[in-house]
């Protein structure tokens, strides 16, 4: 960079932030090789995708016949696949529920001046970083009939509560719930925390001056301010509980019986263990339908209250 | 909404906060003691401390396992994807962000698409693409596919920060004579440090986790990532808790000593990027 141009760039950025100047004209060129890639893996696949969804393909003949909405018919009055639909939706809206009520309390704690707040800040973060399939073998042995959580259960004399936490039916699902939340709760906990400290001491100070007191200046004050963050986490932990498939696979593979078989697993189970790849693909289309759907709509309405909170 | 000074109620909350941090952190406790105790011990007493500090379970699982190709696959998958990322993420953003014509609005558009549909939508398509142009258990499938998936990701997040970023410097640079491709270089791209960061972080972290697409590509071929490693010997030792753990613990200390030694700057980029 030449002298002048550093002084050029050094004036206050006040002078104008270019928003309205449209000199700058980047070419789109630029976008080519991510773009290129983008299509070869996402784009054309997506698009195969939703045409193999239409089809009989088994993954071995080398003719696919066309069979229209079979497989979408197949899939409404197919047990296994609704049980399944049902398990994923009851972790998309369970997590996301718990995980962002317990992560904005987990950010209002440590955004106190607690001393240990960067401690545990980070050790609150760490399980979200880790490898999802080998927390989901941790947990597997927690849960076992042996394992540490009927151990603790029994040193404390709750016998009465040990449990076989994932081989009862009734229980396994809301066992793996209880993994992911413990997972990511961490991570909702991050967002909040960055919106928490994006909101000005002055304008709390203020609130408390007016009489308000902790309860109403949350629910106020910081609620409505923290609109951005908490539609961030609502839409991305739902897409992730839509999404969920390594740690139930690992866990259980969706047993006891069906119990815990979610629409991701189930379509990992028709393509690839039964080879039925045109029906698991229908699956796929389906949980890409909703995921859409659900995500728009989640996102206008929050979207919708941010404005109005505003 | 705490008071200035620390008081009682702090001291409080102190206690409080800490005690839940130790339930929290109770699993991976139980994680690195089992990986510590012979078979015997486990058994008999799972939560103590061991009795004797023995590495004998990571000397074991590191050589059964397969540990060590399993960790030079996935820092190569790693390391060349987030690159790749970084580049083409924010020359597109660049372009996304700095076009001014409905074209970048739609190509905005068509990369969130990737944000949210999921991916089993375009596993078998791309599995046969991959089959057909014979890159099965090569390294190259793997890192295509993490860099055409974390692309939205990507792009979302560089764009968004451009957006807040004013154009006097790199039009001054342009005044200057500099390119367009000179000024993404040596001003724009410099000034998105920031967020950089945020995307090599998150990245990552979701190419060292993947599994589904890895186990598909990569299982059997002698370049498998450690989640696909650590797969097979779980299934092979499941019953040898004190061993599978070692290798868990193995498998994850790489991406958790990167998270512990970038921690501040992670979390901080992390929620800044995301809020762009």
């Amino acid at each position: 960079m030449t002298s002048s141009t550093t002084t050029t760039a050094s004036r206050p950025v006040a002078t104008g932030t270019g928003s309205r100047r449209r000199r700058s004209h980047v070419s789109l060129w630029f976008a080519v090789p991510a773009l290129a890639v983008y299509a070869v893996v996402v784009l054309y696949p997506v698009a195969s995708g939703v045409y193999l969804a239409f089809t009989d393909w088994n993954g071995l003949s080398a003719t696919r016949a066309f069979t229209g909405l079979e497989n979408l018919r197949t899939f409404l009055g197919d047990g296994d696949a609704m049980g399944a639909l049902i398990h994923q939706l009851i972790i998309a809206t369970v997590f996301p529920l718990i995980q962002n009520v317990v992560g904005l309390a987990l950010a209002v704690a440590l955004n106190s001046r607690i001393k240990s707040r960067y401690v545990l800040r980070t050790v609150f973060f760490a399980p979200a970083v880790m490898t999802p399939i080998i927390i989901a073998f941790l947990w597997q042995y927690i849960y076992s009939t042996d394992g540490t959580l009927n151990t603790v259960l029994g040193a404390v004399g709750l016998d009465g509560l040990r449990q076989s936490w994932l081989g009862d039916p009734d229980l396994a699902l809301w066992s793996i719930i209880a993994v992911i939340i413990w997972q990511f709760t961490g991570y909702a906990m991050v967002i909040y925390l960055a919106g928490l400290q994006a909101i000005p001491g002055e304008l709390l100070e203020a609130a408390q001056i007016d009489g308000a007191g902790r309860v109403t200046t949350f629910v106020r004050v910081v609620i409505p301010l923290l609109a951005p963050s908490i539609t961030i986490n609502v839409v991305l932990s739902t897409i992730m509980g839509l999404k969920i498939f390594d740690q139930v696979y690992a866990m259980t593979g969706g047993g006891p019986g069906n119990a815990t078989q979610t629409l991701t697993g189930y379509q990992y189970q028709q393509a690839f263990t039964l080879g039925n790849f045109g029906y698991g693909t229908t699956v796929a289309l389906v949980l890409a339908a909703i995921v859409s759907v659900v995500a728009a709509l989640q996102y206008k309405v929050l979207r919708r209250n941010e404005r109005a909170a505003s | 909404m705490t008071g200035r000074r620390y008081g009682g109620g702090t001291l409080t909350l102190e206690i409080v906060m800490i005690a839940i941090a130790l339930v929290f952190a109770f699993p991976l406790y139980v994680l690195v003691v089992l990986s510590l105790k012979s078979p015997e011990e486990a058994a008999n007493s799972p939560l103590s401390l061991p009795s004797a500090l023995s590495f004998d379970n990571y000397t074991a699982a590191w050589e059964q396992a397969d540990l060590a190709p399993a960790i030079l696959s996935s820092v190569v998958i790693t390391v060349v994807s987030v690159a790749a990322l970084v580049v083409t993420g924010a020359l597109a953003a660049y372009a996304i962000a700095r076009h001014t014509s409905h074209w970048s609005g739609a190509l905005f558009a068509v990369f969130l698409v990737g944000l949210v549909v999921p991916f089993q939508l375009a596993l078998i398509p791309l599995y046969q693409l991959v089959r057909d142009a014979e890159l099965l258990g090569s390294y190259w499938s793997v890192i295509l596919y993490m860099v055409g998936t974390e692309l939205p990701l990507t792009v979302f997040l560089y764009t968004g920060f451009l957006r807040a970023v004013p154009r006097d410097y790199e039009e001054a640079a342009m005044i200057d004579g500099a390119s367009q491709l000179r000024a993404f270089r040596s001003v724009v791209f410099p000034l998105m440090r920031p967020v950089t960061g945020t995307v090599i972080i998150l990245n990552a972290i979701g190419c060292w986790n993947a599994f589904l697409v890895p186990n598909l590509f990569l299982s059997g071929s002698g370049r498998q990532t450690i989640p696909v490693a650590v797969y097979s010997f779980v299934g092979e030792f499941a019953t040898q808790w004190n061993l599978v753990f070692a290798g868990l613990v193995i498998g994850m200390a790489p991406i958790l000593l990167v998270y512990l030694l970038l921690q501040r700057r992670m979390i901080r980029g992390f929620a800044s990027g995301l809020k762009g």
